[in-house]
């Protein structure tokens, strides 16, 4: 899938409720069309950045990724800010 | 010359009539539809009141606080009695946790009320605290502040806990009351008391 410019967010240890947190202030300095990528270890960033894409207007959910390596486990978060 | 409308067709109306319902109803249409935007437009509003100064009392509303930020929420937090302790920038570093008369903590009370206790609680917290990578109060009131929320000292307790407007974070909001804070609560999607 190709994205435009892509901004990452690493908030890699931290939990509930920065990851959420600072997700919308990443998001909010996106141009139109821009994708953020968002790191987090947090589980439950799962659910909760899921939710907040869901009740943000113009915060499209790409795509959620798990993936576990010698960080141990990382969830990425791709969201997309819509024209 | 009036001309009789033939029987039966007296629920009929005139051409005229039909003129003004159809013009009432635009009228109404346009009437609806700018309290629906301006129902659409206005923020959502959350208001806690937050009364607790203990180490885990802290983070309910600075917690909820800061994700209904995250929101779009136009969030206040109005500290009261013990809760000034979370606005005030030294305390908040050194919120205190009890063992006693708590039966959410292991230590049993005859122990727990010994000399020296609650420090060792408060350790154990905070360790925790550490440990599972969450927030500090003194980031989680950054935060906060940072992401919009109106913090908020009630006078009556700083005046009562003979503390000074300076004792807080930059950009507390002091000089407010109950009678306020009831305002605000009227208005609000959602109201919480910690």
């Amino acid at each position: 899938m190709s994205m435009e410019q892509t901004n990452t967010l690493d908030v890699k240890g931290q939990n509930c409720p920065m990851p959420v947190v600072k997700t919308k202030a990443a998001f909010d300095e996106l141009d139109e069309a821009e994708t953020l990528e968002v790191l987090a270890t947090d589980p439950g960033s799962m659910n909760d950045i899921e939710g907040w894409a869901a009740s943000t207007d113009g915060a499209e959910l790409v795509e959620q990724v798990e993936t576990t390596g010698g960080d141990g486990t990382v969830y990425k978060h791709y969201i997309r800010k819509a024209e | 010359m009036s001309t009789e409308t033939p029987a039966g067709s007296e629920a009929s109306l005139s051409a005229e009539e039909v003129a003004e319902l159809r013009a009432r109803v635009d009228e109404l249409e346009a009437e609806l539809a700018d309290v629906q935007s301006q129902v659409d437009e206005r923020s959502e509003k959350m208001v806690i009141i937050a009364t607790k100064g203990t180490l885990d009392m802290a983070y309910p509303p600075l917690i909820l606080a800061s994700t209904a930020a995250a929101f779009g929420y136009d969030v206040t937090v109005f500290h009261t009695f013990w809760g000034l302790e979370i606005l005030h920038e030294e305390n908040s570093k050194e919120l205190q946790l009890s063992s006693v008369g708590n039966p959410n903590m292991p230590v049993p009370n005859a122990i727990a009320a010994l000399p020296g206790m609650d420090r060792m609680t408060t350790r154990l917290m905070r360790g925790r605290i550490e440990d599972n990578d969450v927030a500090t109060v003194e980031s989680l009131v950054q935060t906060s502040l940072e992401s919009g929320v109106d913090l908020q000292a009630c006078q009556m307790t700083i005046d009562l806990l003979e503390y000074d407007e300076d004792d807080f974070y930059d950009g507390v909001t002091t000089g407010v009351g109950a009678a306020s804070a009831f305002r605000e609560m009227a208005e609000a999607d959602i109201q919480l008391l910690v």
